[in-house]
């Protein structure tokens, strides 16, 4: 029964880096722009937010260099594609592209450093309940923030002025434009928003997830992360239950390899990969449900009339 | 202040002169690195624009590495200019090298040459399969090309260490990951001793024609473009997207499992976990600095590659790490895509207050 509790607990923290990236990811979806370099932000970040807890000892400037690091290639990708009008797609590839390249460049020095002590983290008496306890009250903080973070969302897509206007400029761009609202510049702040996000998966994933940095070490979880958006339906709640139901995927390898299970250990890394695919086939299986839920302008290029 | 105008008509003259541009760019970028990495940047630039061409055997390793960024850009270029986003080619590129090595693996002693030709087959028929996965379940499913072909990377290189780590294991190998040399009627005619160059080369620039002559010289090349630019007049005319769609996966992934066949049965002569190199990622770049036309595709194959062996010289002689080569791709593809903007726009002073 303990092996299931940790299964548990390890669920949930590989869950919470899916669902920090595919929340950043929805905002700037949600005003219309698909952002593809996941991927390069998330281990730009990772190698930023490491190296910043190894030279300052801090977590907590750690994921704020993370987060920067999201923000600034986001702002990047941003003033090409909403001020410059390229295309979305080919843009987000050569973030992702060079986002690869840059962090294994900059990172080449950190590949044999090592972190200070991690803090380990539990929730007085709560975490002294029996299997409870270790399945889910012996978690880094930002585990319980980011459920915290969805309700945020939701109260803001559906319940703020702010949140309406960004999902109109995602909807419809002329329309909101002709009302008066700068859709470049909203646009281009989703954009951060969803970088800086990014970004902060990118930190937790080598400060807390695995707290070491190894070249690649993302492996995928960007574009997994950019699967979730459609398999949720561009509805927050519905990422952090897809982002639990991969990170469970993404641990079960590890549990079926402790039991002994005789597959390839290959196959089983391969899972949560062609789960994604399995998924995203099915989802996409009726377009109409595609097309009701995404945002109208999504990938779409808005030039104001002059 | 700064305004981009609208051009009436794209500028023939900025389509060719945005990747130089870009180029420009990239290298006046990678000064300011060199710099700011305290090394010395003409020596830097040596390594990646001098190097590389000074002697034949140089030139001949600069051949060996366009000829497979050549081959899958091809593929890429008839892909993209359907516009159908396959970015999974380094995967199609894995998987036919495998299918490739499979091949290879059944030869022996008393094999006849022609086994080479078995080997390059088996290795489009490999990268086929692969893209046809993505192509099916975008036909089927609707499911997002971008995404699956890319995920499909990831499971490709786990097949890969599948075999290499276990069932295709040289038992005489050490208990290295890597299977036994090809037996020599597999590998690939080289085009003269001293070099590496083999008749993939060959291959390469005789796909690029074929390409000219599909894209811009047939019937079906023609209507396997409209779709891209013009969905709502291809469906007028009768064109059908499901065909466009898979013919573009189909080729693409043929091309980039035929250089996996050529890189396996060629330099490499082995199937190893290092066969991915990113050259299906590269690729992508090559494809559009080449305009996704053969002519340029030419041009920008030679141009990566010279990214590639100059990462290389640079760490072996400059200490520099060899992912330097990903920073100046990521590098090219973005200004790339900044120029551009210049094809339809044109920059204006304006003063304010207007």
């Amino acid at each position: 029964m303990e092996s299931y509790a940790l299964l548990m607990a390890a669920t949930l923290n590989a869950g919470t880096v899916l669902a920090i990236a595919a929340l950043g990811l929805l905002i700037n979806e949600k005003a219309g722009v698909v952002n593809l370099g996941a991927e390069g932000m998330m281990l730009c970040a990772a190698i930023a937010g490491f190296a910043a807890v190894v030279h300052t000892g801090s977590d907590g400037l750690g994921f704020l260099a993370g987060m920067a690091a999201g923000a600034v290639l986001a702002a990047i990708f941003g003033l090409l594609v909403i001020y410059l009008g390229t295309n979305q797609y080919a843009t987000g590839l050569a973030l992702s592209l060079f986002g690869v390249g840059f962090s294994a460049f900059v990172g080449i020095g950190y590949v044999q450093e090592k972190l200070p002590q991690r803090p380990s983290f539990e929730i007085p008496f709560l975490a002294d309940i029996p299997l409870a306890g270790a399945a889910f009250f012996k978690q880094h903080p930002l585990v319980y923030g980011v459920i915290a973070f969805v309700f945020g969302l939701m109260w803001f897509f559906y319940k703020t002025r702010t949140g309406l206007v960004l999902r109109s400029v995602g909807e419809s761009p002329q329309s909101a434009h002709a009302l008066g609202y700068p859709v470049r510049r909203i646009r281009f702040f989703a954009v951060i928003a969803g970088g800086a996000l990014c970004g902060l998966a990118g930190a937790y994933i080598s400060i807390a997830y695995t707290p070491l940095w190894v070249e690649g070490m993302v492996a995928g979880k960007g574009w997994i992360a950019l699967a979730l958006t459609t398999f949720a339906t561009w509805r927050p709640a519905r990422i952090l239950l897809g982002a639990y139901l991969f990170g469970g995927v993404t641990m079960l390898q590890f549990h079926l390899q402790g039991l002994g299970v005789q597959v390839p250990s290959q196959l089983l890394t391969a899972l949560p990969y062609v789960a994604t695919i399995v998924v995203l086939a099915l989802i996409s299986r009726n377009p109409a449900w595609i097309r009701i839920n995404m945002p109208a302008s999504l990938g779409k290029p808005f030039h104001p009339g002059s | 202040m700064l305004k981009f105008e609208l051009r009436p008509q794209d500028s023939k003259f900025w389509r060719l002169a945005s990747p130089l541009l870009a180029l420009v760019i990239t290298v006046v970028l990678g000064i300011g690195l060199f710099v700011l990495l305290g090394k010395d940047p003409v020596r830097g630039l040596q390594m990646f624009f001098w190097e590389p061409l000074k002697s034949a055997y140089a030139l001949g390793e600069l051949m060996v590495k366009a000829t497979p960024l050549l081959v899958i850009a091809l593929g890429l270029a008839v892909c993209y200019r359907s516009n159908v986003w396959n970015i999974g080619a380094e995967g199609q590129f894995v998987i036919g090298a495998v299918a490739a090595s499979g091949v290879a693996l059944l030869a022996d002693k008393e094999s006849g040459r022609w086994f080479v030709l078995a080997v390059l087959l088996a290795g489009v028929a490999g990268g086929m399969f692969w893209a046809s996965i993505t192509a099916w379940l975008k036909d089927k499913f609707h499911a997002n090309e971008i995404l699956v072909s890319l995920m499909l990377v990831y499971v490709a290189d786990m097949v890969l260490g599948y075999l290499v780590y276990g069932p295709w294991k040289d038992p005489a190998g050490y208990n290295f990951p890597q299977t036994k040399n090809f037996e020599a009627v597999t590998q690939i005619p080289r085009l003269m001793t001293g070099s590496r160059v083999s008749v993939g080369l060959i291959l390469a620039l005789l796909g690029a024609v074929a390409v000219w002559i599909f894209l811009f010289r047939t019937r079906a090349g023609f209507a396997q473009q409209v779709g891209g630019l013009a969905p709502a007049a291809a469906r007028f005319a009768g064109f059908s997207s499901r065909k466009a769609l898979w013919t573009a996966l189909l080729v693409s992934g043929g091309a980039a499992g035929l250089a996996g066949a050529l890189e396996v049965a060629g330099p490499l002569g082995q199937l190893t976990p290092y066969v991915p190199a990113g050259y299906g990622f590269a690729a992508i770049i090559v494809a559009f600095v080449g305009r996704l036309h053969p002519v340029g595709m030419v041009f920008s194959a030679v141009l990566m590659s010279m990214f590639y062996i100059g990462g290389e010289l640079a760490q072996s002689r400059m200490g520099l790490p060899k992912s330097i080569t990903g920073v100046f791709q990521g590098l090219l593809l973005f200004s790339l895509l900044a120029c551009d903007t210049l094809v339809a726009y044109r920059l204006r002073w304006q003063s304010r207050g207007v």
